[in-house]
């Protein structure tokens, strides 16, 4: 079946297998590698991108159910000259990662989670992520990632689009 | 994991999707979150040979006061729920619980028409959906029917439903001020429930005490005969049937439908839960 999907700005048609799941989608038709599968059961959020402006776990939708949608992963956050989206910068500078395989799908969920709520407060980072799960990092410094870049303002929570492609 | 082969069918009405459903029969399944369906497929236990993708349908998703009920639109997403105005002023419980399921990634697809016709136990929205009364909008080749929510759920991903309707509509009535409570108990914050209870004006629903959600009658009758709250919620596993797993055997889910039923009944009448 064929699907049109705009990923980071960029629509494509592709022809696909109903059962293709976003995440396979993503990664082996698009070549966009960023957006990791955990656990492939729902409950990691390492698959996590954004779905028409939500948060969705990209390993439990099928590409067709995005046809037509606007999808934006990992790759997609930092501007066309490589400068560090709020959000990505936050968990560099706050060390919110360290083996750093949870971080595309964490990201994904503070941006988000920002763009919902654009000044949490640590709880409300805690519940906002709770679909994500990291085995390193204690969440400790995620959670300050998360505020540190809500802090540095409402650009935190705005996902880049096709503005920017377009341009 | 991958889901074994099927054909995928749009569809942008309720009327095409009945017809969808008539012309596949049995095979075909309606897919609308996919939040349970698809986990189900990817570990092969569905087998449907077509879905018919419900989620286009524009005027499925609403929330809507008509006279003394609300009615919500099956394609209603969790999240959508969880921050209705109207449902916050006439239904207050469906917003709270909407926000008790899963996490944000699943808010953000699953539906309530999705939750009552999965059936399972453990699900939030039916637990407070059979506390509140009311019925599920359902139709089929032969037009609309209502079915009464107490009738709804027969047992282990069990429904009224036929495989030829499609649940369009749940409605509730309208509690506005009165007391309600939820009470869900997890050892994760993502979690399904261990167990738990909603309680609307004296009518109190379990989650995981049997093999659908059910009322606790015994505690109802003894409310309405006047018992205290105390004793009302000791009588609530009367009549349950719960499993056991990795979280907890069967006593312990008593414990706990008994405990978080006196807990939800405090709360419900304005009084402080006591602790355990
Ligand atoms: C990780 C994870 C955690 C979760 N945690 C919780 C939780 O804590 N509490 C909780 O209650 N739920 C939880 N859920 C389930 C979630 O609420 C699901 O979204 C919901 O149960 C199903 O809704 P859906 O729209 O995704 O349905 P789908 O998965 O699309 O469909 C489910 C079933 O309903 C049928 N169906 C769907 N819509 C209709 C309709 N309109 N008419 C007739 N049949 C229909 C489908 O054919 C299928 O059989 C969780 C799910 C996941 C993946
Ligand atoms: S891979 Fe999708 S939630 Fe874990
Ligand atoms: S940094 Fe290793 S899992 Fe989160």
């Amino acid at each position: 079946m064929q699907v049109s999907i705009t990923v980071n700005g960029q629509q494509r048609t592709d022809e696909v297998e109903p059962r293709l799941l976003l995440a396979h989608y993503l990664r082996e038709v698009r070549g966009l590698t960023a957006t990791n599968i955990g656990c492939d059961t729902t409950s990691c959020g390492a698959c996590t991108v954004i779905v028409d402006g939500l948060s969705v776990k990209s390993c439990t939708v099928l590409a067709v159910q995005a046809d037509g949608a606007q999808v934006t992963t990992l790759e997609g956050l930092a501007g066309p000259d490589g400068e560090l989206h709020p959000v990505q910068r936050a968990f560099r500078e706050e060390h919110g990662l360290q083996c750093g395989f949870c971080t595309p799908g964490m990201v994904m969920a503070a941006v988000g989670l920002l763009a919902d709520n654009p000044d949490p407060s640590d709880r409300e980072v805690r519940e906002g992520l709770e679909g994500n799960l990291c085995r390193c990092t204690g969440y400790h410094n995620i959670v300050r990632a998360v505020r540190s870049a809500a802090q540095a303002g409402p650009a935190a929570g705005q996902v880049p689009q096709v503005q920017e492609v377009e341009a | 994991m991958i889901p074994s082969q099927f054909d995928y069918v749009r569809v942008q009405s309720v009327d095409e999707a009945v017809a969808a459903l008539t012309e596949h029969g049995e095979d075909a399944k309606v897919l609308a979150g996919g939040h349970s369906l698809l986990p189900i497929m990817k570990l092969r236990l569905a087998v449907p040979s077509v879905l018919i993708d419900i989620s286009g349908i524009r005027d499925l998703s609403y929330v809507r006061v008509e006279g003394e009920e609300v009615a919500i639109g099956a394609g209603t997403r969790h999240h959508e729920l969880e921050r209705d105005a109207v449902a916050a002023a006439e239904v207050p419980i469906l917003p709270y619980v909407a926000s008790q399921v899963g996490d944000p990634q699943v808010r953000h697809r699953g539906t309530i028409g999705g939750t009552v016709a999965h059936s399972d136990p453990a699900s939030d929205l039916p637990t407070a959906l059979l506390a509140l009364g009311g019925t599920v909008v359902v139709q089929g080749p032969g037009g609309r029917r209502e079915i009464p929510i107490t009738e709804f759920w027969l047992g282990f991903f069990e429904t009224a439903l036929q495989p030829d309707e499609l649940i369009v509509e749940v409605r509730v009535p309208r509690t506005g001020s009165a007391g309600w409570a939820y009470e869900k108990f997890t050892r994760r914050a993502n979690d399904w429930p261990i167990v738990a209870v909603a309680a609307v004006e004296g009518r109190v629903a379990l989650a995981n005490m049997a093999g659908s959600v059910v009322r606790a009658t015994a505690t109802e009758e003894a409310l309405a005969r006047g018992a205290s709250i105390e004793e009302a919620a000791a009588l609530a596993d009367q009549g349950t049937s719960p499993g056991a797993d990795m979280h907890a055997d069967q006593e312990y889910r008593r414990h706990l439908a008994r405990l978080l039923t006196r807990r939800a009944l405090q709360r419900a009448s304005g009084g402080a839960a006591a602790a355990a």
